[in-house]
């Protein structure tokens, strides 16, 4: 995990998943060990894509569904996403999509 | 003194797949008889699958084959003979496997897939916009079979390529506790059939009743995978339980989504021998394989749908991507 100085972290996803990104395991350890504590520390969160080619729904399920439940959905205001090509976007909009099936948020707009 | 037996017939794919699946008896699991149509067959990666499974527990003293001699030599380059600890009783002559086949491979850890899942492409030689759908339709399946199969055995897998078709046919099959214990964890379940078709359906998952599924699970991997093959006009099926669902060839090019598999274009039957876990079959033609980005943004288009019509809502908070 990358400090930018600017009140950021870049978290970069290849390192650790690998160019096809599909152990949700490693997805489990970044969310919990990486993007959970860094905006539980008012960080924004840039989860950088570059050189995945490709991602499963679970991987990406197990990456962010549980910080926007935790969160609420306004949290997407702090968790961005670098560099994704149009298989990694379209996979996290639809995660993003069906976790507001739910009634919550928990997090205000720009927390 | 009783035992399974196992005919292999002289050909099965996805859409005959039920005459062998109705023929074979696993109620006797101590000894295996494996015989085969006497002319040349070919079969679906998913029978072998299935044989390996439930051969494997069985002692290699208790397994008695009568197969053709051609017909041993593309068993034994699957890896079926080897599998069961079986001798071929002939000398084969291995090839590169690079280009055609992934033999039979037992998956236990998520590790051991993220291993298989890389080595992929070069096995089977193809381009990497080609192998996309193919290695995560194998991620999603035996993910599942390694979170919620409770089997020590894990996944078998088996695929086989097609140049002349680009075709794959892709087998993967579990001996665990079936769709049905593991989607009872969480919804009533009355039948076998019953749970097939919550396991297909967008949102159930058998690890919770929430809405957007647990931390780890949304149960949205078979539903992506159906689709998949619904997209492209290839076959699934899934069997579990003495249940299976095959999901047949849209008609038109009209392509609409829907959340009860039972809504699209199928057969089922709820009357098979009764097989302890999971099968599941898919075949993926890439030459007709519309872009995996363009299926998952029609996946996402529905999924949107379906949340805004449920929150009544005409927006939807976006990810911003940078």
């Amino acid at each position: 995990m990358k400090h930018n100085g600017n009140g950021s972290v870049t978290i970069n996803v290849l390192a650790q998943a690998g160019t096809f990104a599909e152990n949700k395991d490693t997805a489990r350890d970044i969310r919990r060990e990486e993007i959970l504590p860094a905006l539980e520390k008012g960080k924004t969160v840039i989860l950088d894509f570059s050189g995945v080619t490709s991602a499963t729904q679970s991987f990406i399920h197990a990456l962010i569904s549980d910080v926007i439940r935790q969160r609420g959905i306004n949290v997407l205001d702090r968790m961005l996403f670098k560099s994704c090509n149009s298989v990694v976007k379209n996979i996290v909009s639809i995660v993003t999509d069906y976790m507001q099936y739910e009634e919550e948020p928990t997090e205000p707009p720009n927390a | 003194m009783p035992l399974m037996r196992i005919h292999i017939p002289n050909s099965v794919f996805l859409g005959n797949i039920n005459h062998f699946l109705n023929g074979f008896d696993p109620s006797e699991p101590d000894k295996l008889e494996i015989t085969s149509h006497p002319k040349w067959f070919w079969v679906h990666p998913v029978v072998l699958c299935m044989i390996a499974a439930i051969g494997k527990p069985v002692k290699p003293e208790n397994i008695r084959y009568e197969v053709l001699a051609r017909t041993k030599h593309y068993l034994t380059r699957m890896g079926l003979f080897n599998f069961l600890g079986v001798p071929p009783d002939m000398e084969i002559e291995e090839h590169e496997e690079a280009g055609r086949f992934v033999p039979l491979t037992q998956i236990k850890t998520s590790d051991e897939l993220s291993l298989f899942v890389q080595e992929l492409q070069p096995i089977l030689h193809l381009e990497p916009e080609d192998v996309e759908p193919i290695r995560f339709t194998i991620s999603e399946l035996v993910r599942n079979v390694i979170e919620h199969a409770a089997s020590d055995e894990g996944a078998i897998v088996c695929a086989q390529y097609f140049p002349n078709k680009k075709m794959i046919r892709i087998g993967i099959v579990d001996t665990g506790v079936g769709l049905r214990e593991t989607i009872s964890d969480s919804y009533p379940v009355q039948d076998d059939i019953t749970a097939i078709k919550l396991a297909l359906t967008p949102g159930i998952t058998g690890t919770t009743n929430r809405p957007g599924g647990s931390a780890q699970n949304a149960g949205a991997g078979l539903f992506f995978i159906k689709t998949i093959a619904y997209v492209n006009y290839d076959p699934f099926v899934i069997y579990s339980g003495n249940a299976m669902y095959k999901l047949l060839k849209r008609s038109g090019k009209q392509v609409t989504l829907r959340a009860n598999p039972f809504d699209d274009r199928h057969s089922k039957e709820n009357t098979l021998p009764h097989w302890q876990g999971v099968v599941a079959g898919i075949d993926i033609s890439l030459e007709k394989t519309k872009e995996f980005a363009e299926i998952l943004g029609i996946i996402r288009n529905f999924y949107r749908q379906t949340v805004k019509e449920k929150k009544k809502e005409k927006y939807l908070k976006k990810p911003k991507f940078v």
